[in-house]
Order: C-alpha cells, then structure tokens, then sequence
C-alpha cells in the first residue's frame, strides 16, 4: 500500500480531454451501428389538452424516402408499468403541448423533417392552464416529495415565535420555468438484432434506461444494451427515461433498421422535463441580536397532470440555520405542463435563492452584516433531525472567503458606491448541498501482466469521472494510472444509479473502494500477495447509504461571494469577480473538482441573471423555446471566479471521505448575486431572472 | 433534389451527393460521418458547430453545402495536423476549459478564428475605438468567445486557456 493516497486529490488532466478537444470522442450520435442509419422526426401536439379529431399521416407516406409513419392506430403496443410520459402513441389523449402524436422514419434527416409538416392533425382541445399562484384553490400536498423527503415540517409555536419576535422579515420570492439544455440534445440510436436491442444514447445512467425499454418492449434485461461512454451534458434532464429513448426503439423496430432520434433544440423544452417554477413565501423572526427565533419557508410550485414531481425546496431551511421554531411546507398545483423533472440540485437551487436572499434582507434590517449574521446561527446540530453533523465547515467556508475576497470593511449601505454609470455591490450567501452514497457494483480484473481492468456503470457527463475514477482505482489497487483501464457508461458492465444527487463519486468510487480491497484480500489469502500470471476476477460493491446515515447529518457546505456592476442608466448587471468556498470533504482531482465547482457557480449567475422559460396563458406553449429566446450565461457574462476548498475530513459518509461536489455549486449562487445586486442599486427583486426591465419596475416601485 | 459537389475537409476531398436543403453541418456528420463538429441547435444560436471555412469561423449549421463546393473546411479535429495536437487543444486540456467535451471543437475552431482575427488587427465590440483589436485581452477574449455557448461553463477556463495560445502566438501584448 505504499502507493496509497498518491492520486486521489491529485490535479490529474481529463484522460478524455485529447479526443474531446478534437471532437473525437463519440456520443450518441455519432457511435458506429455497423450499418446505414435511417432518421426519425416528430410531430408534436399543438395544444395542452385534448384528444386528437383527425390524423392522416397519407401525404407523408407518400413522400420519397418515408420509410413508416407511426401514429396511435398503427404504433405498436407497449408494456404496462412505464412512467406517464412513455407510452408513446398508445392513445389519442393529448396531457401537454408538444407531446408526440407521430412518428416518421425516412431514409435522411432532411426527408424525415419534411415529412413531419406534412401530416395532418386536428385536435378537440380545452384551453390550457399553464399560470402558478400562491392563490389557485387547486393546491394540494403531495404525499412525499422527490428523494423521499417529509412533504411538511414544524417545529414550535412558528406563528406566535414570529409574533413576538423584535425582528422581522416576511417576504415572497419567485423562480421561473427553467430547462436543462445540455448543449448535446437527447439522442437515441436503435438497432434490433432479432429480440435484442442495442442503443447509443444520451443518458445520466444505462441502467436506468434499461429498466424501461425492458418494460416498454417486454423483454429481459439481457435483451438490452444501452451504451453511453460520453454524453455531451445533462444536469438532471437524462436522468431518467424521456420518450425519445422509447420512439427509437419503436421506430427500429418497426422498419428493421438502425434508426437515429436527436430531439431538435426546440423540442428539448416539451420533451425531457425542466425545472418547476416556485413561489416561496419566507417568514423569519429573530431577536435584536440577530438570533433567529422562527424560520417559515412555503414553497408553491407545480406538476403535470400526468404525473407527480414534488421538488423538495425548502429542505435545505431544515438544515441550514439554528431556530428553535421552525416550519416548512411544499404545495403543488397541476398544470398542462410537460412532466417536470430534476434539474441542476433540485429543491436547493431554487429554496436557497429564497432563504438567502430572505437572511440578507434580515441582516440589512438588524444593520447587522450578513456574514455575522449567518455565523451567529450556526446550529451545533441538524436542527430538524436533532443528529451531530458528521462535518460541518460552514463558518469556516464565510471567514476564508471573506478573506479571500476583500469582505472586511464593507460598507453596509445599499446604492451608495458608483464608477461612473455603474453602481457597484457585493453580497454573500451559503452553499449547501446533501451527501448521500447509493448502492454499486464493481468488477476488477487483474490481469497477469499487471494491468487491471475496472467495470462498473458510472457515467461521465462532463463531470471527469473517467478520470476520477481511475485515480481512485489506481491508488486502491496501490498501481498507477496507466495501469487501470477503466469502463463505464454502459449497461452489460456491473450495476451503478445514475449520475444524479451528486452521489458518482460517492457511490462508484466507494464501490470500486472496497472491491480493490476484497481484491488484495484475495491476493494476500490465496496468492501469496502476488497477482498469479492467469490474473484474477473479484465482484463488489456497496450496498447503498453509509451505515452511519441515519446516526449522523451528512452534507456539504460553501459560501459564494459576488461583486456586481448595475448600469444605472440600463439596468444592465455585470458580474466582474466571485470567489466560492468550500467544504466537501475530500477531493479527488484538483483540476475537475475545480470545474465542477466553477461550472456549478455559473450556472447560478445564469439563473440570476438571464433563465426564464415563458408559458403562453392563451396558447400554453413555452414562447422562447431556443437558445436564442432562452438565454443562459455566455462567456462575457462570467468574470473573474477564485475558486477555493478546505481541508475536510469526513470519517462517516464514506470510505475516501468524499461528499459529492457536482451541485453545491449552484446552490446560494443566485442569492449571492442578488444580494450584491441590492447593495449595488437599493433595489431588491424577489423575482428571478433579474433583468433590466426589473431595475426600472423597482425604480418605479420605490 | 440532389447535388454532386465536393467537399474538401482538413484538407482531403470528397466527392459527395447532397439533397439542396443538406447544412454544411449535416453533411459533415451525417453523409461523411466526421463528428468532430457537433450539433447543439441547428439555428446558429450555439456555436457548437463552429468550423473554419476558409480560414474563417462559421457556424456551420447555416451553411448550406452547395455553397461551399471546393472551399476549404476545417473541424478542430483537422487543426491537429498530422496527428500533433494543435496549441489550442493543449492549452484546453490543460486549463481543463470544458467539461462534458461536447462544445468544445466548436470552441477550439472559434478560438482558432479569433486568434486569426486579432493578427489581422480586427477590432471586436469590446475593443476602444481608433485601436486595432491585435490584443486579446480577458475582456476581448470572453467578448469574441461569447457566440459559443457553454452549459457547463467552463467560460472562466476558456479565456485563460485562449490566452496562453494568444500570448504565445504574438496577440496578447
């Protein structure tokens, strides 16, 4: 063991960067399926809800090159048991716009798009309903929230807490619809090979998959392979089965050929989720020294008529601050909307934006500076499940980047410091994200020349798992990198979830972990310590959460600070410099971690600033549904970012100490945005994106 | 309808038939199933299909191929000339300026595009008017880079490693 320790934490370069720069490195697309591929394109329904009147699919038969065109009358049946958003075709009933309501396969992508336009649908519709309120009478409670969560909490007395309280701040915050746009499309490529079915797709996890087209199609799972080694970004949208995944198997199965679908960016905001919009209303009640006596954090927001997604935002107030009264609670509404789905830390990202923003508004009332603030209530314990911390740096997170960023001396007044035309600000807000670890399998081989082979499948969607993974192989193996060759990203190689929750490293790593140590058991028991010349095959894995989960509170922490430049004459926001601190225990590649931490952070700026997906009341659609409607942050919107980590040492989360790093990023960055954003202009807007015209309605308002 | 033309793509050519409605982009990926460009909106809103047509950046998703019929195309794939990895491609691997990988030859070709740009003196909307834009400064680079998206945002790697080639090849002062 001598080698131990020696890579993980390590800046190792991407070992798939060379073929990722030169676009070498295939994705769903652009696998080889041995054979000429024929094209699909969809048509989608033009109204929310419905039934479809009349479809005639015989202009687009008729066209050259149309191999089928699928619709409900023709399409083959599917299994029972799929999410509601599967079963493609199975019905005339229309639950949300852009649904697919057929199907053409032709031999070029450009016959196939035509043919698209060329059947006729008529529908029987009702008008949609597509508008969250805090004030629908339809609200209700859902059962459970995603990932298992208590739909509600309370703690105490909240409402007489905040009556009596010497200090108090009631405020209500908004997010919009957001989408996930990976800037690779969901792709799925199918090929038959009699019962057994291969695809090249665009996916967080293979398994996951698997499961489904199993289901769909009624097969065994080893009818099934899904492949997926490299995927061109994803932030929760290809973490479960969308419909595309379904069309292509249908449609080459139906034409007896490899058939390609990637979804055309406009398609990606109807077909593969987005993220709930919220209404968050948040009550805090402190005492004059800023102790926080009551936390009130309701969250509205909305689901599918068809299905049940509850976005757990408010937990992270279950965890972050210390109030002996406190209460949370989740209602939805269903929508004609397309199913929501995860995106980018679900429930923290949007609930942190509101309780964030709500503490910087309470410091400036108390004339207290935020950063204290936040110290001062710092819960010794998980204040909600009563638990130790199994690590907690969150102080330490809000005084190193205070350092790190020039805090000291800041002027508490908001709207007094200007550079001509640009008023300039600074905020703070907290990062926090759960640390969780879910069941994995791991095969190593050892082969007699010394070289070793580890299988499991983890998925690498631009998270540098293909990297850290193998550093974390190489030094429990006690060899170097070159002498690891690892695979993932495909269903035949050992069981693992998907990359989501932040649990990859956690779970993979940790199953490849202790697999390496049942392989050098097995060396030291039956091989004298030496890997015999015929090698060796050892199975393992971890059976799910840490075993100390349920008696420790596991999360990661970090704290964001934010400068931003507001034109006064524009409302135009610059964002010149951030730093971002955090504690997330052990990390295994200084370079990638890195990445993911500043990738994570910009993606809050452009949620502060620029996301917005807009639902049309009269006709329900998504009106800005490119990447020209829909703007996300672009390379001028992002400054200077330091990014820094502490020294932290989890013993109980699991075996390398390691808490997932992939959404922490994003979770406060919004608030710290927004928090600078008043101490620039005077002007707090409670409801994101924060855009121009919001100066001058707040400039109005005031 | 279909068009013969030829293609000539890091440097060899091809002869190809192409429906008149066929992109640049598609015909790249889809007849000569050279994926180094990649598809991320068709609408030249992304920048992900970036290539050099002629020396110059395009996206290449609003190109259609009967127009550029004996040009000169260049994927990132082909600036590594000869199998060598070009500048650009070190330096983002080394400022591990991306992460799923998927814009990113479209970057690399945009990068290669702006640093020919500032050696002709080209000014960007961020250069002070009466200077010549023959220095690539952060602000120039994040400027000149910003037609190419990144869902990642690796943005704050981009522009060092952008910079590094700069310095080196003379256009950042």
């Amino acid at each position: 063991m001598t080698t131990m320790d020696r890579l993980v934490g390590a800046g190792v370069a991407r070992i798939d960067g060379p073929a990722k720069v030169r676009g070498t490195a295939p994705y769903a697309y652009e696998q080889d399926p041995g054979e000429p591929i024929c094209h699909v394109a969809v048509v989608q329904s033009t109204v929310n809800r419905g039934r479809i009147s009349r479809l005639d699919p015989s202009r687009a038969e008729a066209m050259p090159g149309v191999l089928a065109v699928l619709t409900p009358a023709n399409a083959p049946r599917l299994g029972h048991g799929l999410a509601s958003d599967l079963p493609v075709l199975q019905s005339l009933d229309v639950h949300y716009q852009g649904q697919i309501v057929a199907v053409v396969v032709a031999e070029t992508s450009e016959i196939a798009r035509a043919a698209v336009g060329a059947v006729a649908v008529e529908y029987s519709a009702q008008g949609p309903d597509v508008v969250l309120s805090a004030e629908r009478p339809d609200l209700y409670a859902p059962d459970k929230l995603m990932a298992g969560f208590e739909t509600d909490s309370v703690i105490g007395d909240v409402d007489g807490a905040l009556a009596s309280a010497a200090v108090t701040v009631d405020a209500t915050y908004s997010t919009p619809t957001q989408h996930n746009n990976p800037i690779e499309m969901h792709t799925s490529m199918a090929r038959w090979d009699g019962d057994r079915l291969t695809m090249w797709d665009a996916n967080q996890g293979p398994h996951t998959i698997v499961n489904d087209l199993v289901a769909a199609f009624e097969l065994e799972r080893d009818q099934v392979r899904v492949i997926s080694p490299y995927v061109g970004g994803a932030f929760g949208s290809k973490a479960f089965t969308h419909p595309n995944q379904i069309v292509a198997a249908m449609a080459a199965r139906v034409v007896g050929r490899t058939v390609v679908f990637e979804l055309s960016r406009q398609q990606m905001f109807s077909l593969v989720g987005h993220r709930t919009p919220t209404i968050q209303r948040v009550r805090l009640g402190a005492d004059a020294d800023g102790r926080l006596t009551a936390i009130s954090h309701e969250v509205v927001e909305h689901t599918s008529r068809i299905n049940e997604f509850a976005e757990q935002t408010a937990t992270p107030t279950r965890v972050l601050y210390a109030a002996p009264h406190r209460r949370t609670t989740h209602r939805l509404a269903r929508l004609d909307v397309p199913p929501p789905t995860i995106m980018r830390a679900p429930g923290e990202t949007p609930g942190m934006f509101a309780l964030e923003s709500a503490m910087d508004e309470l410091a400036h009332q108390l004339g207290l500076d935020p950063v204290e603030l936040r110290i001062r209530n710092e819960p010794a314990r998980d204040p909600e499940r009563d638990l130790p911390w199994s690590s907690r740096n969150l102080v330490a997170c809000l005084r190193t980047g205070a350092e790190r960023f020039g805090w000291a001396g800041r002027d508490l007044a908001p709207g007094v410091r200007a550079d001509g035309r640009w008023l300039i600000g600074t905020g703070v807000a907290a990062a926090t994200y759960p640390t969780r670890r879910r069941r994995a399998e791991c095969r190593i081989t050892g082969h007699g020349d010394g070289r070793w082979t580890v299988e499991i499948d983890g998925s690498d969607i631009g998270t540098g798992a293909w990297t850290a993974l193998t550093q974390v192989a190489a030094d429990a193996l006690g060899v170097g990198l070159d002498a690891v060759e690892l695979r993932i990203g495909d269903s035949a190689l050992p069981f693992a979830g998907g990359a989501g929750g932040s649990t990859g490293m956690t779970s993979w790593g940790s199953a490849i972990v202790l697999t390496a140590r049942d392989v050098r058991r097995e060396l030291d028991e039956k091989h004298g310590g030496v890997l015999p010349p015929r090698g060796i095959v050892v199975k393992g894995g971890v059976p799910g959460e840490s075993p100390h989960a349920s008696d420790w509170s596991m999360h990661a922490f970090g704290a964001h600070f934010v400068e931003v430049r507001v034109d006064r004459d524009t409302g135009e926001v610059r964002l010149p410099r951030a730093t971002s601190v955090y504690a997330a225990g052990t990390i295994v590649n200084a370079r990638t971690a890195r990445s993911q931490f500043l990738g994570g952070f910009s993606m809050g700026v452009s949620m502060a600033l620029h996301e917005e997906s807009v639902a049309d009341a009269r006709l329900g659609h998504y009106v800005n549904h490119d990447l020209a409607g829909y703007h996300i942050a672009t390379n001028a919107d992002i400054g200077e970012l330091d990014v820094h980590w502490l020294e932290e040492d989890d013993p109980y989360v699991n075996e390398l100490g390691m808490k997932g790093i992939g959404e922490i990023g994003i979770t406060g960055a919004a608030a710290a945005v927004a928090n600078a954003y008043w101490h620039a202009t005077g002007l707090r807007v409670r409801d994101l994106p924060i855009t121009p015209d919001k100066y001058f309605r707040e400039l109005g308002a005031g | 309808m279909d068009t013969e033309i030829t293609l000539r793509v890091d440097g060899a050519a091809h002869p190809l038939t192409v429906d008149t409605r066929t992109t640049l982009l598609d015909a790249l990926r889809e007849r000569l199933r050279n994926t180094s460009p990649k598809k991320g909106c068709d609408h030249g809103q992304c920048g992900a299909c970036t290539v050099l047509l002629d020396g110059r950046r395009v996206n290449s998703c609003l190109v259609l191929a009967v127009t550029v019929d004996d040009a000169d195309v260049t994927t990132s794939d082909g600036l590594a000339a000869g199998g060598e990895p070009h500048a650009l491609h070190r330096a983002f691997v080394e400022h591990d300026a991306f992460q799923c990988g998927y814009c990113t030859p479209g970057q690399i070709c945009s990068a290669a595009g702006v640093l020919a740009e500032a050696r002709a003196g080209w000014p960007s909307g961020v250069t002070d008017p009466g200077e010549d834009g023959g220095d690539l400064t952060d602000d120039e680079i994040r400027e000149r880079m910003s037609g190419n998206l990144c869902r990642c945002a690796a943005y704050a790697n981009i522009v060092p490693a952008v910079a590094e080639v700069a310095a080196a090849e003379g256009v950042r002062r």
